[in-house]
């Protein structure tokens, strides 16, 4: 049996050694390996983020040293209900979409099957990574890896990908550089790296303009990785034109990824106190939040290719757990941990459906979509959950999330965000009746029914489900995980 | 003028990281970007390395190490050797970075037969190797 004090690096070293053993079995055996591989790898870190946030839930947060080296001259893994939720997120999400990769994958790439899943995989470790460690600058590394992956994964696909892949890798370059660059400050002033370190240290610092400009720094580099907007401009082309099977993974994820280490940096880094009451930001990104929101719902309206349109709702639902954070009080906080969950997991079964649909359709025009109710009903049934969780449906997990953020929004008096939030839930059920309009009540060229093959109906069918379990046990989340993970003091 | 000559490292490091910022998004050529992009990091390279200098240290080696110096050691003497080793892990990066950068803008000009970026633009706006979509 394994110890129970190694469960954290398993988490991140599972999918790395199996990046490498995928790699290996592409190239000697076949490359019908490559995939069984990859599930497996994440199915064994699925497993072994699951068994640490139990750990965590019965006996508080937990901390690894690599090495034995003690902090903060090493570097240290630590785990607590916040990141402890988002592990369990980042390899279920890529498990479900690694199963549904199958036919797409076969489909756009036959030749480079052997290439794709160990970048797949080192994408996710990047991603574990970053949500696991204890320590700043391993942080930038890790988001390194994941962007240089991404960055792959997307140009992999389609031509017109290469373009949007070039821009994603120069605005995420400046992203990342801008955090390192963030960090920096803060080791001048501290001489540590440690998050843990300089969360003691830097109270003492609040007042130093060099504090407030590695803060500003790394806020920034982060908002250029999460497409906050307006620094959104890379994400819809780049996750339009990127395979669907790439698109299924990096979609749910990076967004969300990027939302924690903002959470992480304002509340571990940092305390609510200066991040809130200190620094006097708070007003305005609340109304960038709202504008993200607005101006995200209204791009997703103006699309006429569907994959598009649900990127620009990513650019949305990025406002939505910027602004929640930054509400400065619990409801907002929890709202947008939850919702880093719930978003995952309905952006995941919007994009699936849409691989599916494009997979069987061939294409990814609204028009394309006549009569698709006819002919794919069960992947329908199972985006319209998506949809509904999307607009705010009860009893979809959606709806919950957004509860939380509108009684912030609410207790905090701001009502831009609130009035933003309606707008939006509005504006996702004119988009969504849209599709039915035209999926449902259109004719069929071909009326026979051709549903998507069982590997992707199988994990659609699964998120779609358990959109509406978390809906419904969504209270239990909140009182297990998440109040322990809304930062004291507010 | 003490303000700038006694903070100089950090204008240099800023001027370096602008001049490459300004060509990464100004600049129309691709190539001419990635080399703006390596300008940007060496930038902030140069910021680390700086950070590490003291007046008058020396290489953080310390003679006879093992068991022999029983002296103590003032870490005045030596100049911070930490930035400098993360730094080493930023150049990693930054020369991957490089490469894949370079490996899509050759995939960009076998498609389009061309590196500016507002040819590549009107190409795919006329559809031209796009036909995929």
């Amino acid at each position: 049996m394994i110890d129970p004090g190694q469960l954290p690096i398993l988490i991140v070293i599972i999918p790395l050694f199996g990046a490498f053993a995928v790699s290996l079995a592409g190239c000697c055996l076949s490359k019908r390996w490559c995939l069984p591989l990859t599930v497996l790898a994440l199915a064994g870190s699925g497993w072994a983020a699951l068994a640490t946030l139990n750990q965590v839930i019965a006996r508080g947060p937990l901390n690894y040293r690599l090495g034995g080296w003690p902090p903060p001259m090493g570097i240290e893994y630590v785990v607590d209900h916040l990141n402890g939720l988002v592990l369990v997120v980042i390899t279920v999400v890529a498990l479900l979409a690694a199963v549904a990769s199958k036919r797409s994958v076969e489909a756009e790439m036959p030749n480079r099957i052997n290439l794709y899943y160990p970048l797949y995989l080192l994408l996710v470790t990047g991603l574990l990574g970053m949500t696991i460690t204890g320590d700043a600058f391993n942080l930038y590394v890790l988001l390194e890896i994941s962007a240089l992956t991404t960055y792959a994964l997307i140009a992999v696909g389609r031509v017109r990908a290469l373009h949007a892949g070039f821009n994603y890798l120069i605005l995420g370059t400046i992203g990342a550089s801008l955090y390192l660059l963030g960090v920096g400050h803060l080791y001048i002033m501290t001489g540590s790296l440690n998050m843990a370190d300089l969360a003691v240290i830097l109270p003492d610092l609040y007042n130093s303009p060099a504090v407030l400009t590695g803060f500003i720094l790394i806020l920034v580099g982060i908002w250029t990785k999460m497409a906050f907007f307006p620094l959104h401009t890379w994400l819809p082309n780049s996750y339009t034109y990127a395979p669907d099977a790439t698109s299924c993974l990096i979609a749910p994820l990076m967004t969300k990824v990027s939302v924690y280490i903002m959470l992480r940096m304002m509340f571990s880094l940092f305390t609510p106190a200066y991040v809130f009451h200190h620094l006097e930001v708070a007003a305005p990104i609340v109304w960038l939040a709202a504008a993200a929101i607005v101006g995200g719902s209204l791009l997703a309206l103006t699309q006429k290719d569907f994959k598009k349109m649900l990127t620009y709702l990513i650019v949305a639902e990025v406002g939505y757990m910027v602004g929640g954070a930054w509400l400065a009080n619990r409801y907002g906080i929890t709202g947008a941990i939850l919702h880093i969950l719930n978003d995952a997991l309905m952006t995941l079964c919007l994009f699936l459906a849409a691989a599916a649909i494009i997979y069987k359709v061939g294409g990814r025009k609204l028009a394309d979509l006549k009569g698709i109710f006819h002919r794919m009903p069960l992947t329908m049934a199972a985006f319209m959950v998506g949809a509904l969780s999307m607009i705010g449906v009860p009893p979809t997990a959606g709806f919950f999330s957004k509860w939380y953020l509108i009684l912030g929004g609410i207790q905090a008096g701001r009502w831009e965000f609130v009035a933003a939030l309606l707008f939006s839930s509005l504006v996702n059920a004119v988009i969504f009746f849209r599709i039915v309009e035209i999926g449902f009540f259109e004719k069929p060229e071909s009326g026979e029914v051709a549903e998507a093959p069982l590997s992707m109906l199988v994990p659609l069918l699964l998120v779609a489900v358990s959109l509406v379990v978390i809906g419904i046990y969504s209270g239990e989340i909140v009182t297990t995980i998440i109040q322990h993970a809304v930062p004291e003091g507010i | 003028m003490e303000f700038l000559l006694s903070k100089y490292n950090y204008w240099l490091y800023t001027l370096i990281m602008m001049i490459g910022l300004y060509g990464m998004l100004a600049k129309n050529n691709l190539v001419k970007k990635i080399i703006s992009m390596g300008i940007f990091q060496t930038g902030i390279i140069v910021f680390y390395v700086s950070i590490g200098a003291k007046s008058g240290g020396t290489i953080p080696i310390i003679e006879h190490g093992q068991g022999a110096a029983h002296g103590i050691i003032n870490p005045a003497n030596y100049v911070n050797p930490l930035p400098h080793v993360l730094m080493l892990t930023a150049i990693v990066v930054s020369v991957g970075t490089l490469g894949v950068a370079l490996a899509l803008a050759l995939r960009l000009y076998t498609e389009y037969n061309t590196l500016h970026e507002d040819e590549i633009i009107e190409r795919i706006n006329q559809g031209e190797g796009g036909s995929d979509d």
